[in-house]
């Protein structure tokens, strides 16, 4: 498996629209943990370790990539 | 405070060297009477040669120490024959449970393989280990237990190691061939030789309480995240032999280790942990510090390091001690042959080459759990959150729960020692594991694979071999055993564990690790590959036998 670069999403607007509205009433430090468990769930989706390795690099700062 | 055990005192006595002034010449003189140092006299003294080991002190481990000893070290000591009595006093845990906060994350059944002769892991007080391993040193005839011996002063030339050496009758002077060093975490011989001992610097404290049930208690293993009573850091409950259960609290580096320690202090927290209901008596309470870090070489000339002399870890994962008992797996044989002139120098430099790549594997892993335990940034600390909160419900989660992992031997797949598969082979052993155990069966008699492997190098081989003939290098031979011929697999796991078909050969060392292994009997591949695992050029001539 590689990391897909190409759109792959379903109705991207309401997509992100569902993501946004999913934390709305949501504390900074809640959205936090609700992020920290949404990447653990996604990951676990994805489970080819290299392309989360990939996924890993490409989600870095840019100004600190090696 | 400690009542359900009474510390032995052995013996002092004055050798008849410092005795008459003399100074004698010793192959192996062994630093320190620790689990490693001892397991260390019993293994080079297995294989024949005799050992001095001078200790400081004259009693077992003090106080609540290492409690769990896995799999491997335990067929390490049943190799030396002072297992059974490990495994018969100590208790094995199956559940495990993770608490996060105030509530229950999940349980777990440990489910270990079935089909070896050893459990996956015992829990035991450290001192019931010592004991049982100076009672079997003290039955062997050439292994010279030395208490109330200080090692004061250590030099050492191409020729030998000088020992200066502190008794209430003054101080006197040995030589020997080799020393190992197994004088624990503040070691005075890497001192002595002036060895680097640095590494990821990482600290912490653990308070260590040991209290006795005065009802019964379940045999589990209870680890708690971020509790009500005691919030931010981390609690371990393990039960040890005799109604003693462990709890180690994690304190952080701001606590004060004093204030901690009072029992006022520790026994509401500890009601507040078992619930109002239990009563106990508290037995041990200690402060606990340690550090990260490993000796840069294991060999400095004639002095070979082992234990936490030459590396120290978190106590997440249980690894201290296992780890050493396996530096003297692998370093015994070694020694031996080194020592008779069967195997060149070179076979003592695999020690470090082998085992400081175990040990960078076990801070390695000890780091991984304490990352996990103990977050260092505030998104680490998220992630922990987000795993732990979904454990409870997801399975998928539980895998990433890392309360310290269960010590496994690190293969030495990388290791000059090992000749490299020629063919395909199923299953989890390689060049540089360690041989798997199986139920097999002797002359109608039952019993286990590794137990048939003997002390030097074997040769297990599927049926009866082309030509027979013992495979020997210089005075090293390799001793058949044959399945099918010398034994049966009974219930047909050493197939399956080792991809057995008929020719497939192993070369085994005399560690019981695997050197080589091929889909037929090749008598000249045997050899070149056996003087490879002597540390020897493959080139040098061969001369095999007739049996
Ligand atoms: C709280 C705690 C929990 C632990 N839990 C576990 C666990 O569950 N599993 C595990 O495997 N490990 C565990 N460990 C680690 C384990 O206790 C050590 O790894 C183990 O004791 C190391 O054995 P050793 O023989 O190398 O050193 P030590 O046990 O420290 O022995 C060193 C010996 O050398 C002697 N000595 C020192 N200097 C001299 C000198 N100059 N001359 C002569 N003799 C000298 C000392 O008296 C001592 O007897 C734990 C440790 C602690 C503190």
């Amino acid at each position: 498996m590689r990391l897909n670069h190409q759109p792959n999403i379903a109705d991207p607007d309401g997509f992100y629209e569902e993501l946004i509205t999913s934390q709305r009433d949501l504390s900074d430090e809640q959205a936090e943990l609700m992020n920290a468990k949404l990447v653990l769930i996604l990951a676990n989706q994805i489970g080819d370790r290299a392309t989360l390795t990939e996924a890993l690099q490409l989600a870095r700062p840019r100004s600190r990539q090696a | 405070m400690l009542n359900t055990y009474s510390y032995p005192e052995f013996p002092y006595r004055q050798s008849p060297e410092q005795k008459n002034g003399v100074v004698r010449r010793h192959p192996v003189v062994v630093i320190g009477a620790g689990p490693i140092g001892l397991t260390a006299a019993l293994d080079l003294s297995a294989r024949g040669l005799p050992v001095v080991v001078l200790d400081d002190n004259n009693t077992v481990s003090v106080g609540s120490r290492a409690v769990c000893y896995a799999k491997r070290p335990l067929e390490i000591w049943n190799r030396l024959g002072v297992a059974r009595p490990m495994v018969e006093r100590g208790v094995s845990w199956k559940v495990g449970k993770v608490f996060f906060r105030d509530q229950l994350a999940y349980s777990f059944d440990l489910l270990p393989e079935p089909q070896h002769r050893m459990p996956a892991m015992i829990n035991l007080q450290q001192y019931y280990l010592e004991e049982e391993l100076v009672a079997a040193c003290t039955r062997r005839a050439n292994v010279d237990l030395r208490w109330k011996h200080k090692l004061l002063n250590l030099t050492q030339d191409n020729d030998c190691a000088r020992l200066t050496v502190e008794t209430r009758d003054g101080v006197f002077h040995m030589e020997a061939d080799w020393v190992v060093a197994c004088d624990g975490a503040n070691s005075d011989t890497r001192r002595m030789v002036g060895a680097e001992f640095t590494g990821q610097f990482f600290q912490d404290r653990f308070l260590i309480a040991d209290v006795v049930m005065k009802a019964a208690f379940p045999t589990e293993r209870w680890f708690w995240f971020d509790p009500p009573f005691h919030p931010n850091q981390s609690v371990l409950l393990h039960k040890q032999a005799d109604s003693v259960w462990r709890i180690d609290f994690q304190l952080g580096w701001d606590a004060d280790p004093e204030e901690e320690k009072k029992p006022e202090k520790v026994i509401p927290r500890i009601q507040a942990m078992l619930g109002d209901k239990a009563e106990f008596e508290l037995e041990w309470v200690s402060v606990y510090q340690f550090a990260c870090r490993r000796i840069k070489e294991f060999r400095a000339g004639r002095v070979l390091f082992a234990g936490d002399a030459a590396h120290q870890v978190s106590p997440f994962g249980a690894r201290g001690a296992n780890t050493g008992v396996q530096d003297i797996d692998n370093l015994a044989w070694k020694l031996a042959l080194v020592h008779s002139g069967a195997a060149p120098i070179e076979l003592l430099d695999t020690y470090h080459e082998e085992r400081a790549f175990a040990a960078d594997d076990n801070l390695k892993n000890s780091t991984r759990s304490t990352d996990f335990i103990t977050p260092k940034s505030r998104s680490s600390r998220r992630y922990r959150d987000a795993v732990l909160e979904l454990a409870e419900t997801e399975v998928f989660a539980r895998p990433l729960v890392n309360s310290g992992r269960l010590s496994t031997p690190t293969p030495y797949l990388e290791s000059s020692l090992n000749t490299p598969d020629a063919s395909a082979f199923a299953g989890q052993m390689k060049p540089g594991t360690h041989c798997a155990d199986a139920p097999m069966n002797r002359k109608g008699q039952s019993g286990w694979l590794l137990e048939q492997l003997g002390e030097g190098f074997t040769i297990l081989t599927v049926g009866e071999p082309p030509r027979h003939q013992t495979i020997r290098v210089g005075g090293v031979a390799a001793r058949l055993l044959r399945v099918g011929v010398d034994i049966d697999d009974s219930e047909g796991v050493i197939t399956t564990r080792y991809d057995l078909q008929p020719g497939t050969t192993y070369l085994i060392r005399p560690d019981q690790h695997v050197a080589a292994r091929w889909r037929s009997f090749d008598a000249d591949k045997i050899a070149a590959a056996l003087r490879h695992s002597l540390g020897m050029s493959i080139e040098t001539a061969l001369e095999p036998a007739c049996a």
